[in-house]
């Protein structure tokens, strides 16, 4: 094992929330527009950002917006202009962005934000789960979920890196659990800002592009020396053929995740899993749960502790949601016997969106794990280590039997 | 005017536009069309300035309509204050 | 009368300049005078908006868009909301922008425009802005601007944006088809207020969008229209040159959802400022409103001032209120407009006491 470029006693030790630690990275990250709206759980990005801003520790323009539509409206409009944009939201406030979401990842412009998960109203809940961020995962956003406040600070600063990447040039989500995440403390090793500059390479560049009518390549910008008209008006006969490229780069987008999570290892010694999904005691597993977020911690212990009595039990914490790793998790539940996918966030009708995602990705295994979908967690309602077993005892038992009476069941909620 | 559409791999990035509306000729749309009568016209520029699709050309000594891109409103004729735009038949 | 021999003889000059992109060179020093000789404006200045575009024949919009690109002082970007405007000029795989230009919904101009501004800034403050600096424009319609555009303005107002916000008001929701808004006048016609034998049209008066800009106390506000041109130059100027947001609104014919004949789209807007119906005037922060142009002309001899129906005339939108059985709307109407007119009278500074 190499010894990371930056090692630890290098790395400055802070005790932050999750928040924080995205307070943090972006104040490294020589963000030029910071455009948010403060909502619960987030509000502590925003107030310690404002605090950088105030003390003349960043050169970045803050832009408290009214709205989160004009946040990432401002967003957009920064990042046209060719510079680094950056914004965060939660809930309700990813859901009045909506149609700016779609519009951000359709022009191509890599902006990254940080999600803090809270359940989507009705009833009004300031409280964790998945569904905003479901709620965005056709949107075109390269979606990622960080498990720990180390991990949101780590995440934060790839996400430039990843979205910036001449062959992707995609919008980047970082999901961080409200809460669980953002309002608890933990220490949070920092890399120097020299590193962290070196590390996205300076500023922003905009990538090239060629126009006919300027007979040149020139940056995708506005620029008065290369005037582009950006947003324009689609008809049928270039509408789908526009979409293509929003394809190819969710493609290339997890390479890129995982050469980043690489590089990034290089850097600092840290890494999770290659970067798109992180396992744990897999490989001779019986019996798997797949989980976003931090409950990932819970499951983990849970299982360790289990393993020790003697149940062959595995966790997958998928870290990339969108574009999702098919063939991953599916060669990864290989030999696997039954595999229970949490989902925090539910499609009503239907399952919950993670399920959905794994069911497609072990349909066309010649021999596939049985699935259960568990919902857990909804409006906050913690995972507590006797729910984890409840599922790890439920799945061992489904294993057994050799077949799935109940599809979708739902976990700790009182009937 | 028209190429072959193209297929997404040729585009540019982000949707961005890269063919100027020149080569779009809105002249097809009018019916009616404006003759400058040049021994009445005092060059006050009004024409000029108030034409919607830019159709009215300075060339440094008159004002010439370019029939290409002429829709035929008929502002131009309307504002002469000297009454030396017709609007004619497209079809005579 | 000059004979056409004399004319070419004293003022021959060069031909205007090839309409094109509009191309401003890293570092060098770009201003360009405000220019009130049309020959010599069209010698020297490119359009921003090239031919080809395809807003309908007569467009008031694409008159005010060409009027106040003649006015601009140098490198200039435009965010542009879902409009007539922004459809027309943008159909894929054309543009018809000289200049840089970016759309990106319906309601967020303002805000598009503030994340510009703010990035122009933090590039100039980090050494990477190769000007000395980019006019941002913010050009909406009354359908971005009175309705859904509302909050993103009076935010990027209180925040002080250095931005000029244009709005090119036609009265209606004319891209989608002619369908009422805030801006929409008393008792017109419109597709979602029809004029009905139970309801005469749309009943209430027009938002006052840019009094409501004043309340806002940004350094200026502005009212203007494509028939007093010499004026609209002054002030897309003075919106541009004033440190903080400059609000202009604009009245722009639309022959279609008016329904007036395709000729008389300045001719109308000229009548609109002779009737009161849409006074000229400017409001400079600290210092209050100023009649300008005709409508202080107006002021100072009453005797000008037409009657509204000179300018419902021309528009079938309101041909219900000048038949016999719409007098008591025509009164209501021209009752409405003397008072919005005296209103403005006791306010502005320069208003004849």
């Amino acid at each position: 094992m190499l010894k990371p470029k930056v090692p630890l006693e290098k790395q400055k030790v802070m005790p932050v929330n999750g928040d924080e630690a995205v307070a943090y990275a972006v104040k490294q990250c020589l963000v030029d527009v910071v455009a948010a709206y403060p909502i619960t759980p987030q509000t502590i990005i925003v107030e310690r950002f404002s605090e950088f801003v105030a003390n003349g520790e960043v050169k970045t323009q803050y832009v408290p917006v009214e709205s989160e539509h004009s946040a990432m409206s401002a967003c957009i409009g920064a990042a046209a202009a060719g510079a680094r944009a950056f914004t965060s939201t939660s809930a309700q406030g990813l859901a009045l962005m909506w149609e700016n979401l779609y519009i951000a990842s359709g022009l191509r412009l890599p902006i990254v934000m940080a999600v803090v998960n809270r359940a989507l109203s009705a009833p009004i809940n300031i409280h964790c789960d998945h569904s905003d961020a479901y709620g965005m995962r056709d949107s075109g956003w390269i979606q990622l979920f960080v498990e720990n406040s180390q991990e949101a600070y780590d995440t934060t600063i790839q996400a430039f890196k990843i979205a910036e990447h001449p062959e992707v040039q995609l919008p980047v989500a970082v999901n961080l659990d409200g809460f669980f995440l953002s309002h608890t403390l933990e220490n949070v090793y920092m890399l120097p800002d020299e590193e962290v500059r070196n590390f996205l390479g300076g500023y922003r560049k905009p990538v090239k592009t060629y126009i006919d009518y300027l007979n040149r390549e020139v940056e995708y910008k506005l620029d008065p020396a290369n005037p582009l008209s950006i947003g324009p008006l689609d008809l049928y006969d270039y509408y789908f053929e526009h979409k293509m490229p929003q394809v190819e780069a969710m493609r290339k987008a997890s390479d890129v995740v995982r050469e980043v999570n690489e590089e990034w290892r290089e850097l600092t010694g840290r890494s999770y899993g290659d970067g798109v999904i992180d396992s744990y005691a897999v490989e001779d597993a019986d019996v798997v749960a797949i989980v976003l977020g931090s409950s990932a911690g819970t499951m983990k212990y849970v299982a360790s502790v289990m393993r020790q009595k003697g149940f062959k039990v595995g966790v997958v914490r998928l870290r990339m949601f969108r574009p999702f790793p098919f063939n991953e998790v599916r060669d990864l539940l290989k030999g696997v016997k039954a595999v229970g996918v949490m989902d925090r966030g539910l499609s009503f009708g239907s399952f919950g969106p993670l399920y959905l995602e794994v069911s497609t990705a072990l349909y066309y295994s010649k021999e596939r794990p049985l699935l259960v979908n568990y919902v857990y967690g909804l409006g906050g309602r913690d995972l507590s280590p006797a729910m984890a077993e409840e599922v790890f005892m439920d799945l061992t038992k489904v294993a057994e039997l050799g077949e799935v009476k109940e599809y979708l069941k739902f976990i700790g909620v009182r009937s | 005017m028209k190429e072959e559409p193209r297929g997404w791999r040729e585009l540019p990035i982000g949707a961005v536009t890269y063919k100027l509306s020149l080569e779009y000729k809105t002249g097809g749309w009018r019916t009616l069309k404006p003759v400058i009568d040049l021994s009445k016209c005092t060059r006050c520029m009004l024409c000029w300035l108030f034409c919607p699709d830019m159709a009215i050309v300075w060339n440094g000594r008159d004002v010439v309509v370019n029939y290409d891109y002429c829709k035929g409103c008929g502002i131009c004729a309307h504002e002469c204050p000297v009454k030396a735009i017709n609007m004619v038949s497209e079809y005579s | 009368m000059c004979g056409a021999e004399e004319v070419s003889e004293v003022s021959s000059g060069n031909p205007q300049p090839e309409i094109g992109p509009i191309e401003y060179e890293y570092g060098k020093e770009h201003s360009l005078p405000l220019e009130f000789n049309l020959r010599k404006l069209a010698e020297t200045r490119k359009p921003i908006l090239l031919p080809g575009h395809r807003l309908c024949a007569g467009c008031g919009a694409a008159i005010v868009v060409k009027l106040i690109g003649y006015a601009l002082r140098g490198p200039t970007v435009i965010a542009n909301a879902t409009g007539c405007v922004e459809v027309a000029t943008t159909i894929f795989p054309y543009t018809s922008w000289a200049i840089p230009w970016i759309h990106v919904a319906f309601e967020n101009a303002a805000a598009v425009a503030s994340g510009i501004e703010a990035a122009y800034k933090a590039l100039q403050e980090t050494g990477r802005l190769p000007y000395k600096n980019i006019d941002v424009i913010a050009l909406a319609g009354d359908g971005g601007t009175y309705d859904i555009g509302i909050q993103a303005l009076s935010g990027m107002a209180e925040r002080g944006h250095k931005v000029l916000y244009v709005l090119y008001d036609n009265e209606a929701y004319m891209n989608t088809g002619i369908q009422r808004s805030g801006g929409t006048p008393m008792f017109a016609w419109t597709t979602t207020s029809p004029v009905g034998s139970a309801i005469p049209g749309k009943t209430q008066p027009k938002k006052p969008i840019a009094d409501i800009m004043v309340a806002h106390r940004i350094p200026y506000v502005a009212t203007a229209t494509a028939a007093h041109w010499a004026d609209l130059f002054r002030k897309v100027r003075k919106g541009l040159e004033v440190n903080g947001p400059a609000f202009l609104h604009v009245l722009s014919s639309c022959n279609r959802g008016w329904r007036h004949g395709l000729e008389t789209a300045v001719e109308i807007s000229r009548r609109a400022v002779d009737t009161c119906y849409f006074p000229l005037w400017e409001y400079k922060l600290g210092e209050g409103y100023y009649l300008t142009d005709r409508s202080l002309q107006i002021a100072r001899n009453p005797k000008l001032k037409q009657p509204i129906e000179k300018y419902l005339e021309l528009q079938e939108r309101f041909r219900h209120i000048l038949r016999p059985e719409g007098k008591e709307l025509l009164k209501q109407l021209q009752e409405y407009v003397d008072a919005v007119w005296q209103d403005l009278l006791s306010r502005a500074v320069n208003a004849p006491k």
